[in-house]
């Protein structure tokens, strides 16, 4: 099947402006701003049932029709901040397909108004900041973006805009505050960006992965886009796949895509043919999936499906763990990870996750006690709920499902 | 009135306006949510975690919009997880559960966490005995950590954030109320937070660091004691420390303060001073207080105090009795006739100024107030109004600020207008320099130093600033004397209440006229009926002067010449300064600190202080001294009960009438709650507990017919060649004499300077830093030369107070 978001692996050179357009590239933002009302827009984004690619999988054309239109101006903003330990899929769209994402941007903008729109992107992607400035300029010349565009009066300018390294402005508000060019911690919410958002304005904030669908699906129609993947979760995602498996890499599969497929058909397998025994379906924000049995492979990966084996899909980055791994390890690094990038605003996470890594790295060192794996799962417990942003929640997932579904190899690390 | 919301916290019935939130709805129930970030003063964050609790909010129908009802009652659907009372606004409808198991359970983790951070040093830890962490900590917390000892972070104990402020990096919980007070109140962001996670610290990005004349405050509002001042800390334990209320004497705005006092072994078991403290008047200062204020207390305790009357003999100052110190300046009093000249300063309390010029007119002399502005007789006429309140003003109300920098000369009321702007006042700040409250004006007016009349006069006129003011439902002027001496503020003063009265801005509250007098009760002298004399070196000449409060001859050199040639000198004072060396009686007065009386700020409100500290050897209050002197002429003045004077006073001074002393120790309810048990919400400011003040009546506002005297101003001198026009400017820290003996503040004062704008220095040859020496009008000094493109290429800025005694604008050599 020709990918839908991931082209320029059926299409060489779709990086070119002249190659995009030949393939059809353009025309649904034309059409869309010469002849559609921008809640026509949303309304084709709606009714394709797009989620959002990020994480949380909110409908994205809902989002959309949230916008305050009685505040003004609009902003749209594509959160390339990609941070999460095992995602890896937004860098390649924008190094390979990167007018598709751009269309999106322009397509999101003119259905809610904005004429302005930023690319947040991640301190290490500096060089695909580069590399899109030179294809907002190109689409500039070419009249894609600027004033009056095709003869409307309509006008839209993007602007890319680089994080300065911190996982925490991938979440939406401290994104925000960071564009802003202030520190980046996230804001309380309620209110949310579609009503309080960039400089105070309504703002629609979309992954690079939601918005490079948004061509396609108004290229092809709603009904196109639901005819792939399942009635809960349509379309079609990039599952970034990593940890033990013979194939690393991004896989572009429909919603409903078996684990097992995407492990054993395209991934190759695990490494020295051996078993399976958790998958992080989320990266490092992952509720652990336990594999006791076979079965579990079968599960389709949706979001409502993986909800019933105790996870969550999130940003679909797989990252398979094999039988070699112990999971005080694994928690030792992801809470490492967490403690690391907590922005420090609120208490639970800050004191939360530097608590936590004392205990993880005591237990994964065998200098703890049964006594301290049940306290690190009371302090994560303690912790959830109770965090200003879903990050410091996140911190807590892999602690309190790696305790509680893999106890024996705890057992083994504590002393008697 | 804001809509009212009535909601039930902790089955309690509560109705409060909408717009507010949980935490401090429970608050005005009586209910207390612990906090650490949430301040009610502040905007909400919702960083600390501390308020969790339920909320429940009734389901509505989608279709109707109603109450869906269960059970007769509205149906109430829980979040599945804690809210944070300080970031929810309240609901009609809503449910708050504050001590339910899920909410103490909530409480209690976030405690745990903070204290798996924070040092156990509470024994030595300033804060400990009125720290907001200890006592949740009591209240809230789990009682035993969890957390091991051995894994607590440890961070420098000892890191100053500019002179005054130190800050315990340990301590800090990151609550950044800090940063959050210097942002949004103080207008002076100079905090911020560096590094992340548990990595977060508080740092200070300017330079100087701390540069902000508020800083005093962060240590009030920091919930642990993470901020401690140079002053206090390791001063004393708060559980040691009596209180007693008083109001500060460093400028006009007469914000509401509490001394707290302690015997010490290190001043001979003496008691004293060991800190001064907001007292919460809303009406005033709220519950905030400028760093002078804070820390320029000391001169009451400095070595230079006098304690025993003196009088001269064979040339020498020699110890005397009252009754002879008293009795010979009387003798000398009579004998001058119309030569008797009494020169006082508005450091004097409104009762010392009553007794002083009831004694010049009973002995038929002159009282003349000491001061380089002048105008203050308006104030009276136009008002500004009873009823007057900077935190009432917003929209419709139009505040003009001219010839002042309000942040150098009265703090708090920059902090009072830049709020009001924000709350929709039109604020028009003219000056002929750049100050830091244009940022928050709707218009600023520039003018070149001279043209201050006309710039006002503009502002009757039809143009978009002038219609902007002439419109409004009221107006009050704060006029000062950037640049501008005795004349020149006078015919200012002139202009504006002329402005003011003849548009109707004139007797009602938040109308009127305000001075910003360089002292804290100018206005009071005013008030009595002190006048001031442009030419005080021959009104002084050859007479007996009777000196009370001032200085004179530490102040300008002419002056000293000219009571050089004096008939007899009195001088009466709290501290040694080169006037007392010249006297030829010597009559030690009390502090502040020492006695009651009352004081009158600068919107002419009457506020009382209390007597906080033993009196210093046998000094005696200054009315009381006036009176024993007049008891020898044979005048009969008041003299033994602070409160008998007051009550002759505002039965003979007009604004006064109807004013009795127990009412000035009127309280009134006041939000938000501060004080002892509540000081996690608001901070470590004191609650008011002995009076708020009254404000006075104007002439304008009694109906009384007002006649505003029109004053032609002279004309500026004209600089030769190789002359600048210097004019004189008022900062904050100088070095007058109720400032000096606080050394922690000598950094901030820094030595005498000339500010020169860049292009001019270079004309000059003269770098930042280079000392030149400066003269004019027989003054002559040297000065450190300082650069600023915020002023006006073609002058000088000479501040008053720090070694060159510039009066008014002059012509000055630069070399």
């Amino acid at each position: 099947m020709a990918h839908v978001l991931l082209r320029h692996r059926d299409i060489p050179d779709i990086h070119k402006l002249e190659i995009y357009k030949k393939n059809g590239g353009f025309e649904a933002f034309k059409n869309a701003v010469t002849k559609m009302k921008p809640n026509e827009v949303t309304d084709v984004v709606k009714n394709s049932g797009l989620r959002g690619r990020g994480g949380a999988g909110f409908p994205t054309g809902m989002k959309w029709s949230f916008i305050d239109n009685k505040n003004w101006p609009h902003y749209v903003v594509a959160n390339a901040d990609e941070s999460e330990p095992g995602t890896f899929k937004d860098r390649e769209i924008m190094e390979g397909n990167p007018f598709q994402f751009l269309e999106g941007v322009a397509i999101a903008s003119y259905a809610v108004g904005a004429n302005a729109a930023y690319v947040y992107l991640r301190g290490e992607f500096w060089q695909i900041a580069a590399f899109l400035d030179e294809k907002i300029a190109e689409m500039e010349e070419a009249g894609y973006l600027g004033k009056n565009l095709f003869g409307t009066d309509y006008s839209l300018k993007i602007y890319t805009h680089l994080g300065a390294g911190a996982y925490i402005c991938g979440e939406e508000t401290a994104l925000l505050e960071s564009l802003e060019g202030k520190r980046g911690q996230p804001r309380v919410r309620p209110p949310f960006p579609p009503s309080y958002g960039l400089y105070g304005k309504p703002t629609i904030v979309n992954n690079v992965e939601t918005l490079t669908n948004v061509p396609m699906i108004l290229a092809n129609g709603a009904e196109w886009y639901k005819s792939m993947g399942t009635a809960d979760s349509p379309g079609v995602k990039i599952f970034s796949l990593s940890g033990r498996v013979r194939k690393p890499g991004n896989y572009e599969l429909p919603f409903g895509t078996t684990f097992r497929e995407l492990i054993y058909t395209h991934g190759g397998g695990v490494q020295d043919s051996r078993k399976v025994k958790a998958i992080m379906p989320a990266g490092a924000s992952s509720s652990l999936i336990l594999v006791n049995d076979d079965k579990i492979l079968d599960t389709p990966m949706d979001y409502a499906s993986v909800r019933t084996i105790g996870s969550d899909l999130g940003s679909a980055s797989v990252i398979v763990v094999d039988d070699t791994v112990s999971m005080d390890w694994l928690i030792n690094k992801t809470v490492h990870f967490f403690r690391h990038e907590s922005c420090g605003k609120c208490t639970t996470c800050r004191e939360g996750t530097y608590w936590m890594s004392h205990l993880t790295e005591r237990i994964h060192e065998g200098r703890a006690t049964r006594a301290d794996v049940d306290l690190l799962l009371n302090v994560a417990k303690q912790m959830q709920g109770k965090c200003l942003c879903a990050l410091g929640e996140f911190s807590t997932m892999a602690v309190v499902t790696g305790i509680e579904r893999f106890r024996s190899d705890f057992e083994k690390v504590v002393k008697a | 009135m804001a809509k009212q919301i009535t909601l039930t916290i902790d089955g309690k019935q509560v109705t409060v306006p909408e717009g507010t939130v949980v935490a401090d709805a429970a608050k005005m129930a009586g209910i207390d949510i612990p906090v650490f970030c949430h301040h009610p003063k502040l905007e909400p964050v919702g960083m600390c975690r501390m308020c969790l609790v339920e909320i429940g909010r009734p389901v509505r129908d989608r279709v109707t919009g109603q109450f869906v009802m269960e059970n007769g009652a509205p149906k109430i659907q829980f979040m599945p997880k804690l809210e944070t009372a300080c970031t929810n606004k309240v609901e009609e409808g809503m449910v708050v559960l504050t001590r339910s198991q899920k909410a103490i359970e909530g409480q209690r983790g976030t405690i745990e966490f903070l204290l798996t951070s924070h040092p156990l040093d509470c024994p030595i830890c300033d804060k400990g005995g009125e720290c907001p962490l200890q006592n949740l900590t009591m209240a809230y917390g789990p009682g035993k950590s969890r957390f091991l000892y051995d894994e607590k972070i440890h961070l420098d104990k000892m890191v100053p954030l500019g002179e005054l402020i130190w800050l315990d990096r340990e301590r800090c919980i990151q609550c950044a109320r800090c940063i959050r007070f210097q942002n949004e109140i103080a207008g002076d962001a100079v905090l911020g937070f560096d590094e992340r996670g548990r990595s977060t610290q508080i740092v200070t990005f300017s330079d100087p660091p701390f540069d902000s004349v508020f800083s005093g405050n962060t240590t009030d509002i920091c919930p642990v004691g993470a901020l401690t001042t140079e002053d206090f800390r390791f001063g004393a334990r708060p559980w040691e420390l009596q209180a007693q209320a008083s109001i500060c004497t460093q400028c006009p705005v007469g914000c509401n303060t509490t001394l707290n006092t302690r015997r010490e072994a290190k001043a001979g078991g003496r008691i004293v001073v060991k800190r001064v403290m907001p007292r919460q008047n809303e009406e005033v200062n709220e519950i905030w207080l400028c760093d002078k204020g804070r820390f320029a207390y000391h001169y009451t305790e400095g070595k230079n105090r006098l304690s025993r009357p003196m009088i001269r003999k064979d040339g020498k100052l020699t110890r005397a009795s009252w009754e002879a110190a008293t009795k010979l300046a009387a003798e000398n009093f009579q004998k001058a006739k119309k030569n008797f000249v009494i020169l006082a300063s508005g450091r004097l309390a409104n009762e010392d100024l009553f007794n002083l010029k009831s004694l010049a007119e009973h002995a038929d002399g002159k009282a003349y107030l000491y001061t380089h502005m002048g105008g203050g007789e308006l104030t009276s006429l136009v008002g500004v109004g009873q009823g007057t309140d900077f935190g009432k003003m917003g929209a419709g109300t139009t505040i003009v600020v001219v010839a002042s920098d309000l942040y150098q000369e009265a703090p708090v009321w920059y902090l009072r207008v830049k709020q009001a702007a924000a709350r929709g006042a039109n604020l028009i700040v003219m000056n002929a320099r750049e100050t830091k409250l244009d940022r928050f004006a709707s218009f600023v007016v520039r003018y070149a130093y001279g043209d201050e009349v006309k710039a006002v006069n503009d502002l009757g006129k039809k143009n978009k600033i002038g219609e902007s003011f002439l419109k409004s439902e009221n107006a009050v002027i704060l006029y000062g004397s950037d640049g501008l001496g005795i004349a020149g503020s006078t015919a200012l003063a002139s202009a504006c209440a002329k402005l003011l009265h003849e548009n109707g801005f004139s007797g009602k509250p938040n109308n009127g006229l305000i001075g910003v007098w360089s002292r804290a009760n100018d206005q009071g002298a005013w008030e009595m009926g002190f006048q001031v004399e442009e030419d005080l070196a021959k009104a002084l000449k050859g007479k007996t002067v009777y000196i009370a409060g001032a200085d004179p001859v530490g102040d300008d050199p002419k002056l000293a010449k000219a009571l050089e040639g004096a008939e007899f000198v009195a001088v009466q004072d709290v501290m040694a300064t080169a006037t007392t060396e010249i006297a030829d009686v010597l009559l030690p007065a009390q502090a502040f600190t020492e006695r009651e009386g009352t004081l009158t700020s600068g919107v002419r409100r009457v506020q009382r202080f209390y007597a906080a500290v033993p009196v210093s050897g046998d000094a005696k209050a200054d009315f009381a001294i006036t009176s024993q002197i007049a008891r020898h002429m044979g005048i009969i003045l008041e003299g033994t009960s602070v409160s008998a004077v007051f009550d002759i006073l505002a039965a003979s001074v007009k604004s006064f009438e109807g004013l009795t002393y127990a009412r000035l120790a009127e309280v009134r309810p006041q939000w938000p709650l501060v004080g002892r048990e509540d000081l996690y919400y608001g901070g470590t400011t004191y609650e008011n507990k002995q009076g708020m003040g009254a404000q006075l009546s104007a002439a304008a506002g009694r109906g009384e017919t007002v006649s505003i005297p029109r004053v032609e101003k002279e004309a500026l001198p004209r600089p030769k060649e190789k002359e600048l026009l210097a004019v004189p400017v008022t900062r904050l820290y100088d070095r007058g004499t109720t400032i000096l003996p606080s050394e922690l503040l000598h950094q901030r004062i820094g030595e005498p300077n000339l500010v020169l704008h860049p292009s001019v220095a270079e004309n000059l040859g003269v770098v930042e830093g280079q000392k030149v020496s400066v003269s004019f009008d027989g003054v002559s000094g040297e000065a450190v030369v300082k650069l600023s493109d915020a002023i006006s290429v073609g002058v000088a800025l000479i501040p008053r107070s720090m070694g060159l005694a510039i009066r008014e604008p002059v012509a000055v050599k630069v070399k």
